[in-house]
């Protein structure tokens, strides 16, 4: 029952949209008013469909239903209702519901929003947009439907992956999905824009919140993933440069250089072009990602169950967008005059963008490089956070420099740049560097100028901000928040990198290790049942000596039943200060455990720091409205 | 005529890219070593522990059968499995014991070796513990069981016991 309900709703929306790409294209012809209502209704009722497939997916999930394979697959009577609704997209089939759901809630909106601008830019992007649903539809249907029943019904699910019994999958699919899929609708938008001419100030007018709205969803996605793999997969750190971060990693960064120059369009009415290859790239390389991540390509902790024709699908849906986009590109594209002053806010924003550009090579060269070879010339190879850190630690530090310099420089032209301020300010800096230091201890001359230029960063931030107070009606103010999030954040991570402690060592109950000024013991352990699992928790006391505080450490390891999987999850101490990071596993035929230690300063703050920059971006949108 | 080259080049290399693509969706890439038996060893080379030479995988042809026992000194379910590896040492012949020194400091190392005795023929030196990566170890105590074709024919994760010792006799005599 539920099965045809859904099947039948997906394929009305496949009508509905082939529907609308073919009465966009009359409209085109010929301008009429009914005809646009028309669209107009179809859109919402494709919105309706796509909205009621998800919701009869979710209800599916929330009954236990597992007369569907993807619920059979993926849930199970015992599981709290929260993750039975969670668990939806927790699996292939429903992410990419899900993924279809914000195509079609963008292109709605878009639409609907979007009265002011050209008629025809609007169709355009309409059917732009409509071609990416119609192709996910088609994907859904052909390889990953969600509805497909399964006979006779199994009375019992074989259970959530425990990995993802967590509150964090809730919202950290979701968020990432709007940032990510959010970024088709100003790909349609571009190309459209080609097509029609719609160019200049009024194209940057009507993708601006677009870009704004996915850039905040990316961002915090991002950093609810970051901190889930923290506490989760007992790493413990905040970024590993896995594959599959770095696929997230791709888009942010195109995204954040489209966020600068969107504005230079806007103000100046020049980049044209290099806006239109952001857009097109943002949306290009969230596909990438996805290809990567679901063909099952990169190894990493997101696993879906792969199924080569689905990678099939996806890589023959990406070349058509790539060939397509570079083709209507080469087409349209216009040759551009540009008068840019070298001292003008237009010729900063383009550093930061070939910033960007810069860190957008890195990390794809990290990533696609093993894949290459390894097809190439068979080898296998796995690029580390060295790789990253060389290219990328020492270029921070100008980044730094020129994101403190930028703001401050006006548009067109600007006069004279004074310099004494800066180097006052950059030896103000360096002496507040010495006195961490000092308190702190010593650290490499890459680190001094890391937190150096951070500092820099920061104060030339904290001076913005104070004129912006003074000034009312200042609209810089959500950017200050977002650069002073960010001086921050390289700020924690520049510390938390230098003073972090790590240790392994392999330990029985009653045993007991000192280390520099600390000393763990591991007093005993205990086993729990629990709702959907067995826990053996192992109970640790951590003492530091100087101080004399001491504290208790919970790691478990938990042995869940459906499906059968082991566990480990870390026990973390949380200060202001540092984190104090723990984990156990077991070591097989022996009763000693491997016990992990890390001390990892000011994580909190990493985290603060980065919920600020979004916090900017927030700011930004609500104060637009 | 400036503008066709970048249009070329460009297009050269984002269909390179998709290719790529096309040919790695084939491979199985969900790595788990256990799948490594029946796979060929790949060739390393490594310095070793005990002098300034070098081991590399010519060491793997020398007998039928190679043990490969990745330990350290600081590992206890190591120092367990290792009366089994001295055992081993002495009762196979076609048996021949590689010793992985992992993540562990060489003065240490020695003694560990000089207190439990050497049932190793060489021992290579893994500092970092990045070339043990390339053998598919997961963590330690662990061993690979080769033959002379560089064949895997059997993995051992965890200490090595009596039931396990049993079976690498069986295997190699």
């Amino acid at each position: 029952m539920l099965s045809n309900l859904g099947i039948f709703s997906i394929v009305l929306t496949l009508l509905i949209s082939f529907l609308l790409v073919y009465n966009s294209t009359i409209l085109f012809k010929k301008n009429n008013q009914i005809l646009l209502q028309k669209i107009i209704n179809l859109s919402l009722s494709q919105l309706f469909f796509s909205i009621l497939c998800f919701i009869l997916l979710i209800y599916g999930y929330v009954s236990s239903d597992f007369s569907l394979i993807n619920v059979f697959q993926n849930s199970h009577t015992s599981k709290p209702l929260f993750f039975k609704i969670a668990g939806t997209w927790g699996n292939h089939e429903g992410s990419l519901l899900l993924w279809i759901n914000i195509l079609v809630i963008f292109s709605y909106f878009f639409l609907i929003k979007g009265k002011n601008y050209n008629i025809n830019f609007r169709l355009i992007t309409l059917i732009i947009q409509n071609f990416l649903i119609i192709g996910f539809l088609l994907f859904l249907l052909i390889t990953s439907n969600p509805f497909v029943p399964i006979y006779p019904v199994p009375s019992e699910g074989l259970g959530l992956n425990p990995i993802l019994q967590d509150p964090a999958l809730a919202i950290h699919p979701p968020l990432l999905y709007v940032g990510f899929v959010g970024s088709s609708i100003y790909f349609s938008a571009a190309i459209a824009s080609l097509m029609t001419n719609f160019k200049g100030k009024e194209f940057a007018n009507s993708i601006k919140t677009w870009v704004l709205i996915s850039w905040v969803f990316q961002s915090l996605g991002i950093i609810v993933g970051s901190i889930w793999a923290y506490y989760e997969l007992g790493w413990g750190g905040f970024w590993f440069w896995d594959p599959v971060e770095n696929a997230s990693l791709m888009p942010w960064f195109v995204i954040t250089a489209l966020m600068h120059s969107v504005i230079v369009l806007e103000k100046r009415n020049t980049i044209y072009s290099w806006v239109i290859i952001l857009c097109l790239l943002t949306f290009i390389l969230s596909v990438t990602g996805t290809f990567l991540v679901r063909s099952g390509i990169l190894n990493s902790v997101h696993t879906f169950a792969s199924d080569p024709s689905r990678g099939l699908y996806i890589l023959i849906y990406l070349s058509i967008m790539v060939v397509g986009s570079f083709l209507a590109f080469f087409k349209y594209q216009q040759k551009e005059i540009y008068n840019f002053s070298l001292k003008s806010k237009e010729t900063f924003v383009l550093v930061n963008n070939w910033f960007m550009l810069f860190f957008l090579i890195t990390v794809i060269l990290g990533t696609l490089y093993p894949i290459f070879l390894e097809v190439l010339i068979q080898k296998k190879i796995s690029v580390g956070p060295p790789f990253y850190n060389i290219l990328i630690i020492p270029i921070v530090i100008p980044f730094l420099i020129f994101m403190a310099i930028g703001p401050k420089i006006s548009w067109i032209k600007h006069n004279s740049v004074k310099i004494w301020p800066i180097i006052y300010l950059l030896i103000l800096a360096t002496i507040l560097n010495f006195i961490i230091i000092y308190f702190f201890g010593s650290y490499s001359i890459l680190t001094n100028l890391i937190i150096i230029s951070a500092i820099f960063l920061i104060i030339n931030t904290l001076i913005d901000l104070k004129n912006s107070f003074a000034k009312k009606g200042d609209s810089s103010f959500s950017r200050i928040i977002s650069h002073l999030g960010f001086a921050f954040l390289i700020f924690f991570i520049g510390i938390n990198n230098h003073f972090s402690l790590e240790k392994d060592f392999n330990l029985k109950v009653g045993d007991k290790v000192k280390f520099e000024n600390y000393k763990l013991d591991f007093k005993d352990l205990s086993i729990k049942e629990r709702k959907n699992h067995k826990a053996i928790i192992g109970n640790f006391i951590f003492l530091n000596k100087m101080t004399g505080v001491e504290e208790k450490l919970f790691p478990e390891i938990r042995i869940y039943d459906q499906p059968k999987t082991l566990t480990y999850e870390a026990s973390i101490k949380t200060k202001l200060s540092h984190d104090v990071y723990l984990t156990m596993s077991n070591i097989e035929r022996s009763d000693y455990y491997n016990i992990k230690f890390q001390k990892k300063n000011f994580m909190i703050w990493i985290w603060l720091s980065a919920f600020i920059i979004t916090i900017g971006g927030f700011l930004r949108l609500f104060k637009k409205n | 005529m400036k503008i066709s080259y970048v249009k070329i080049l460009s297009f050269s290399v984002i269909l390179f890219i998709l290719i790529v693509f096309f040919i790695s969706l084939n491979r199985n890439t969900i790595y788990d070593t256990r799948k490594l038996v029946g796979q060929k060893l790949n060739k390393f080379e490594m310095n070793s522990l005990l002098d300034e030479s070098l081991v590399n995988s010519e060491i793997i042809t020398t007998s039928e059968y190679t043990l490969i026992n990745f330990f350290a000194s600081w590992c206890y379910p190591c120092r367990k499995e290792h009366e089994f590896l001295v055992k081993l040492g002495k009762e196979s012949n076609k048996l021949n014991i590689v010793g992985v020194n992992f993540k562990d400091k060489k003065s240490d190392a020695l003694k560990f070796l000089k207190n439990y005795k050497n049932p190793y023929s060489s021992v290579a030196q893994d500092k970092d513990g990045k070339a043990s990566i390339s053998f598919g170890i997961y963590g330690i105590p662990e061993s690979i069981l080769v033959n002379k074709e560089f064949i895997i024919i059997k993995k051992y994760l965890g200490p090595l016991n009596n039931e396990y010792y049993k079976e690498i006799l069986e295997l190699t005599n």
